[in-house]
């Protein structure tokens, strides 16, 4: 039966092409304007490491002023000190830990024609590359030792591979960065995740870092953070060691624990370090150490943006419009066949068949809706990026994968039949014969 | 006129019309907050920097050799710069207004751990700084030659001299804020900062902070690893200087390199981008939405006329002209339009309490509402008139005829 039903729809849009139109286009447009939206919240809010979320643990300490909160209501840091990260990292309580902070060099090519030129850096312990996932195409990270001596290594992204040895395997080779010479170790792949979940402090959603390479290695050529850093308290004359040993938060801590039994341990763990720094004096504040994992620190730090959900908010209701349009259209045009219906049941349709028959030409006008609203999504998105198009991180934003375009058809064909049950149902209800006299 | 007829008449068919007004409701209440947003944002964005932005462009150089000296490359690059024909002023300094990165210290006005510090954006120059960026001093003196030290990087020290804003004075000292000049603040918790002069305004880097009028000049050279000249110059030279400043530093010394070169005009451009897009893409969605919905008055209004031609016939027979007729289907589309007028209004009201406690947005004012509904009845009727006029063209002899 369905295939005849579905005969008769494409008939009924054949002989009402406007209307049908009209109805093609209210969805489609809703769904675009809708999609266009939730595709860019659905980015933003996404999981930057699928497999991974749930074992890694962002670390908080509540070193702060013990005058006022560093952040309302009651928040510790988002980052932490560098006495704090070190004991933490040299404690090594966790299945692996990393700590890092954004950093900055200037790569000297060995070219002598070609100019220096500025790198964004992250300067990090060996942890980082097996704990992120992190993919490489030539080699590998480094290891525990190269941290603990201080060896110069550096693990290139792909686009300054290709920059510095046209792309070819670089393992081995040395890069000279602000006059010191590092051994590269290795070459990552595309890597880009988004959110950039290990620090949101720098730009939720930039790219990832152009070159890495040791902490301590960073520390020791006193390169400050190319990031954000705040500070409660002076940090004295002294320089370098002064700052390090100051209370400004400027780096990222990250553990890995897997289970409820190592996330209490570590939890009990971090309680006992600070109550140690309160016996030095450090941790005036009461109590209040946070492990998060990664999506509960997305959602702390609210990476989605007040504006998307503003517009999310306004684009779910311009859908609602549409819709109450689309009703209105198929009220009219259902009633405008007051007579053919009566005439089928009065020959014997069921009303289930009549019920049969509508809601398939609906779902018909839901699927072209939805192609339509697809088409629409992909130009929404194209206007996103115009629109935004000086914010670099823009491109990470406006991508439209299966997921999505599968769920904007399978929205519009659900709106689709929604906005049909009503007037599908006051099809049903007209009665066999009252409007045959009027034939 | 005829209103008690035909609300009789809507009530017999309401679906339809209840469709309508609903329509009308959201797009109401969409409409007014979306209002209410944009003139929010067009708010933020009307602020001014308080320099010369017409003017400036800045760019930054940062030395990358172990025996790059700052302090000989600082004087030298001024000194050139400084010549170039063309250029009003420089300096050498951390940021600019409304750059997004900056360095906030705590100001308070007695010394000790435990007072309370109001953060201020800092801006460090020589006494060249008025005259680059363009600032009014409304009180005290500028800088003095003698006022600026060399600061080194990590240093925490802080000269002992500072030009304030006015409101960075009003907030210090609330009780006399005329009065600021030759008082001391301190810094770091105790280091004392004589305010020698105030100037009228000078934004903080931040856009989006609430201290964002509160800044402070401070006479020093900072070494951060590298630093920024920010270029001030003669009305219709700064297109032409740009790219001639950044070659010559390049050029100058090769243990540094020379980046980030942007005039002032491209960075509220990019500090407010956000806001101006949120605004294009609101003015977006309420036309089309609005236009959607006048569609949605043609269609329904076009059906309810093809049902009713009959009915219009015998009006039309009976004695009825056709201007009563034409009148009829704008007096209906305005009781329907009201209706969901006025429940927009209950709505938008409701989403915009909502909105301002979940968004931290400032609450909409009253008169929008009133514009939003007048703008809703045009939209109504205009949409109405075409299939009204159709149906007043219904000849009366339609009324013998089969439907």
């Amino acid at each position: 039966m369905t295939r005849y039903y579905l005969k008769l729809g494409l008939l009924s849009i054949r002989n009402n092409p406007v209307l049908s139109a009209l109805m093609v286009a209210a969805i489609g447009v809703g769904i675009g304007a809708c999609m266009t939206i939730v595709n860019i919240d659905y980015v933003m809010s996404g999981n930057p490491v699928p497999h991974r979320s749930d074992v890694l643990y962002h670390v908080q300490l509540d070193s702060w002023d013990p005058n006022k909160p560093a952040n309302e209501p009651d928040k510790p840091p988002d980052q932490v000190t560098y006495l704090d990260g070190t004991a933490l990292l040299d404690a090594r309580k966790g299945r692996r830990q990393v700590l890092s902070y954004r950093s900055g060099r200037v790569i000297q090519p060995e070219d002598p024609d070609l100019r220096p030129f500025e790198v964004t850096a992250r300067s990090t312990t060996a942890d980082f590359f097996p704990m992120f996932d992190v993919p490489f195409i030539y080699g590998e990270g480094w290891g525990r030792s190269e941290d603990d001596n201080l060896v110069q290594v550096v693990v290139l992204g792909k686009e300054i591979n290709e920059r510095l040895f046209g792309g070819v395997n670089p393992v081995g080779r040395t890069v000279v960065m602000n006059g010191d010479t590092y051994r590269v170790t290795g070459v990552i792949d595309d890597w880009n995740p988004i959110p950039k979940f290990y620090d949101v402090s720098n730009g939720a959603f930039n790219d990832v870092e152009e070159v890495y390479f040791p902490f301590s290695v960073s520390i020791a050529k006193e390169i400050g953070s190319h990031g954000n850093t705040n500070c409660w308290k002076p940090t004295g004359e002294g320089g370098w060691k002064a700052f390090l040993n100051s209370e400004c938060v400027w780096m990222q801590f990250w553990v890995e624990l897997h289970g409820a039994d190592e996330h209490r341990v570590y939890m009990t763990f971090l309680d006992a370090y600070a109550e140690s720094q309160k016996a030095l004096g450090r941790f005036e504040r009461p109590l209040n150490n946070r492990l998060h994992d990664v999506m509960e620190w997305m959602q702390d730090q609210e990476v989605v943006e007040d504006d998307v959900q503003v517009l999310l908010g306004l684009a779910v209701l311009f859908l609602i419009v549409c819709l109450l349009n689309t009703i209105g259209l198929l009220l009219a045009k259902i009633m405008r066949r007051s007579g053919d219906i009566s005439l089928r049941r009065a020959l014997g349709a069921s009303r289930g068949a009549i019920f049969s028959q509508y809601i398939v030409e609906a779902g018909v006008i839901g699927l072209c809706g939805g192609l339509l609203g697809v088409g629409l999504t992909w130009f929404g998105l194209k206007g996103i990026e115009i629109l935004y198009g000086q914010f670099d991180f823009v491109g990470n934003l406006v991508r439209m994968d299966w997921i999505m375009i599968f769920a904007a058809i399978v929205l519009a064909i659900v709106s689709a039949l929604f906005a049909a049950l009503y007037p599908t149902w006051r099809a049903c209800r007209i009665h066999p014969a009252s409007q045959l006299k009027t034939l | 006129m005829e209103i008690g007829p035909i609300w009789r008449a809507l009530l017999r068919n309401k679906t339809a019309y209840i469709l309508i007004a609903l329509q009308i409701a959201v797009t109401m209440a969409i409409m007014v907050n979306a209002v209410a947003i944009i003139q929010e944002r067009a708010r933020l964005m009307e602020r001014p920097s308080g320099i010369d932005e017409d003017n400036i462009f800045y760019l930054t150089s940062i030395g990358f050799t172990p025996d790059f000296d700052f302090r000989d490359s600082v004087k030298a690059d001024l000194e050139m710069i400084r010549n170039l024909p063309g250029v009003v002023d420089a300096i050498s300094t951390n940021t600019v207004p409304l750059e997004g990165g900056g360095w906030s210290s705590g100001l308070q006005t007695e010394p000790g751990e435990d007072i309370e510090a109001t953060g201020v954006a800092m801006y460090f120059t020589d006494e060249h700084g008025l005259d680059t960026f363009g600032v009014n001093l409304v009180a005290g003196r500028n800088f003095l030659p003698s006022d600026i030290e060399w600061v080194d990087q990590n240093s925490d020290r802080w000269p002992p001299t500072g030009i304030v804003t006015q409101e960075t004075a009003n907030t210090l000292f609330p009780d006399s804020p005329e009065d600021v000049v030759g008082k001391t603040v301190y810094v770091n918790d105790d280091q004392p900062v004589r305010i020698v002069g105030v100037i009228e305004r000078m934004q903080a880097a931040w856009k989006s902070w609430s201290g964002v009028e509160r800044s402070m000049l401070v006479p020093m050279y900072r070494d951060a690893g590298g630093t920024r000249y920010v270029v001030r110059t003669e009305p219709g030279y700064r297109d032409e200087l740009m790219p001639q400043v950044e070659e010559l530093l390049a050029a100058s010394n090769n243990e540094r390199i020379v980046r980030g070169l942007m005039s002032m005009t491209e960075t509220r451009q990019r500090s407010y981008l956000s806001d101006s897009a949120m605004i294009k893409l609101l003015v977006f969605i309420v036309s089309l939405l609005t236009a959607i919905t006048g569609l949605g008055i043609v269609g329904l209004a076009s059906f309810s006329v093809a049902r009713r031609t009959r009915q219009i016939g015998t009006r039309r027979a009976l004695g009825a002209s056709r201007p009563a007729i034409l009148g009829y289907f704008m007096l209906e589309n305005f009781m329907v339009s009201s209706v969901g007028i006025l429940a927009g209004a209950v709505l938008a009201v409701g989403m915009n309490i909502w909105m301002v406690q979940a968004f931290d947005l400032t609450p909409i004012a009253w008169y929008i509402i009133p514009l939003g509904m007048l703008a809703l009845w045009i939209v109504g009727q205009a949409a109405v008139y075409g299939p009204a006029r159709r149906a007043s063209l219904v000849p009366p002899a339609v009324a013998t005829r089969a439907a």
